[in-house]
């Protein structure tokens, strides 16, 4: 691992100015250390924030207020969490391992890097890691990679869990700028499609630094995360859904859905639900919603098999939901 | 820079740059050699400590990180009177070992599960050792001894 000067922050303002210097900071440092290890990431200065007060979980405007800094294991055990989003519990569950949940963050989690083995390899191009270098991904081995989302120059996928379940119950992510005003973004303005700047992962800006993340009142429903990995435990995910759906007799009222494991960031498709809601769940229903939602989908070889799955766990999700 | 942490109860020193490891500056700078450094990637947990009460990947933490915490480490596992813990003895005892490489890993997350739930079940068991790879005993043994350790019959375990 390359040197870099490392310091504690005391307060947030300290982290924002390092930020803004081009400095990295570390909450759990559960994927960072590793990326340091491998010098995929070599910042000059880390600045530790794992001491700021940002590690409360409060009720806030009939949702929830959880602070960046709360650890993925805190936040799943918590009795509101639990109760009225069960959905965030699960997703994170079903991430990492004890050990990793202990240490992991909220914020960090939204910022953890995409898995793509090329990513971590410097031995080949990555326009992620080098910009303008290209992409050994597209033409190489695909398995854990995006077919949503995804351009040209990149078809990483992200690997979150968590975020996913923030996608579908509308979690919105509080930003502190380097001017101390603190404002909420929803999570596809915080997330960035790749386009020909993939480096670029996020919309914050120089300085800004996640606060918390919100939850908004619980809408009900029945609430699920599955998850389809290659071994049961310790992986990440090749397709997920995260659901949140108010059905009776047989046919959905209001449903929220949420893809992991298919997207270049956290993937939702308002387009889907729409055309769900109101419907009798049937076969032909469960395939014009896998269609619809795929309907965009770039499936390069090696990443076919992602449909099938996406279609399977669409009518084990669906069908569950109303029986 | 100086770090200082309360290992074992015991207050201990040692020198650390910014990029030193917890896993390494328990092993090289305080001959606490105990915690085994496997992949070094946080995938294996040879490595898990517990600092402040939790169960960690040393490798996946900064010693710089855990300065003024309170960590424990396999070297503090024992009885005051030198015998081994009961999860130890449960190790011994049902052969929840062969190599012996992940062993400090398993026994420091095996002890965390058992200070959260006294008598876990097999399924939970197993779930809580995600983060723990052994590749000589096919787990069942470790399986085995943990639920003995936490006072429950030992049935013949999944798959076996």
């Amino acid at each position: 691992m390359k040197p870099f000067d490392y310091t504690r922050a005391d307060d947030l303002q300290t982290a924002q100015r390092a930020l803004h210097e081009g400095g990295t900071v570390i909450a759990g440092g559960t994927n960072l250390i590793d990326l340091m290890k491998l010098e995929v990431m070599t910042p000059g200065a880390v600045v530790d924030i794992s001491r700021l007060d940002l590690n409360d979980i409060r009720d806030h405007d009939g949702g929830l207020y959880i602070g960046a800094m709360v650890t993925n294991s805190d936040l799943a055990a918590d009795l509101r969490v639990r109760r009225d989003y069960p959905v965030l519990s699960r997703a994170l569950l079903a991430g990492a391992s004890g050990q990793l949940r202990n240490k992991a963050t909220t914020g960090g989690n939204l910022l953890q890097r995409t898995r793509c083995p090329y990513f971590y390899d410097r031995d080949t191009s990555c326009n992620k890691r080098t910009p303008g270098s290209g992409c050994a991904a597209i033409g190489g081995e695909l398995r854990n990679h995006a077919i949503l989302g995804t351009s040209d120059d990149c078809v990483a996928l992200h690997p979150s869990d968590m975020a996913v379940a923030l996608r579908v119950l509308d979690a919105q992510v509080e930003i502190e700028s380097l001017d101390g005003t603190r404002h909420l973004r929803p999570l596809d303005d915080f997330y960035r499609l790749p386009g020909t700047t993939p480096h670029i992962e996020t919309s914050l800006e120089p300085g800004d630094i996640i606060t918390a993340v919100v939850l908004p009142k619980p809408t009900g429903g029945q609430q699920s995360y599955r998850k389809i990995r290659d071994r049961a435990s310790y992986a990440f995910a090749l397709v997920s859904i995260a659901s949140v759906i108010n059905a009776r007799d047989g046919k959905i009222e209001n449903i929220a859905l949420a893809f992991g494991g298919i997207g270049a960031r956290p993937w939702r498709d308002t387009r889907v639900e729409d055309m769900m809601r109101g419907q009798t769940v049937d076969d032909q229903l469960i395939q014009k919603a896998g269609d619809l939602l795929l309907s965009d989908a770039r499936l390069l070889e090696g990443l076919e098999f992602k449909a099938d799955l996406v279609h399977r766990l669409l009518s084990s999700t669906l069908t569950e939901a109303v029986q | 820079m100086k770090i200082s942490m309360t290992v074992n109860g015991k207050t201990m020193s040692g020198e650390a740059e910014g990029r030193t490891l917890l896993s390494t500056f328990l092993r090289e700078e305080l001959g606490l050699t105990g915690t085994h450094i496997g992949c070094d990637t946080s995938q294996c947990g040879a490595c898990t400590v517990h600092v402040d009460g939790k169960q960690v990947k040393s490798c996946t933490m900064f010693a710089a990180e855990a300065d003024g915490a309170e960590v424990a480490t396999i070297e503090g596992q024992a009885n005051a009177d030198g015998t081994l813990n009961k999860v130890q003895q449960a190790f011994q005892d049902h052969h929840g070992l062969q190599c012996g490489f992940c062993t400090p890993g398993m026994v420091m997350a095996a002890v965390s599960l058992l200070e959260t739930n006294a008598k876990p079940s097999e399924a939970e068991i197993r779930e809580h050792l995600q983060g723990n790879i052994c590749r000589c005993t096919g787990y069942h043994n470790i399986v085995k001894a943990i639920m003995a350790a936490s006072g429950q019959e030992v049935p013949a375990v999944a798959a076996e």
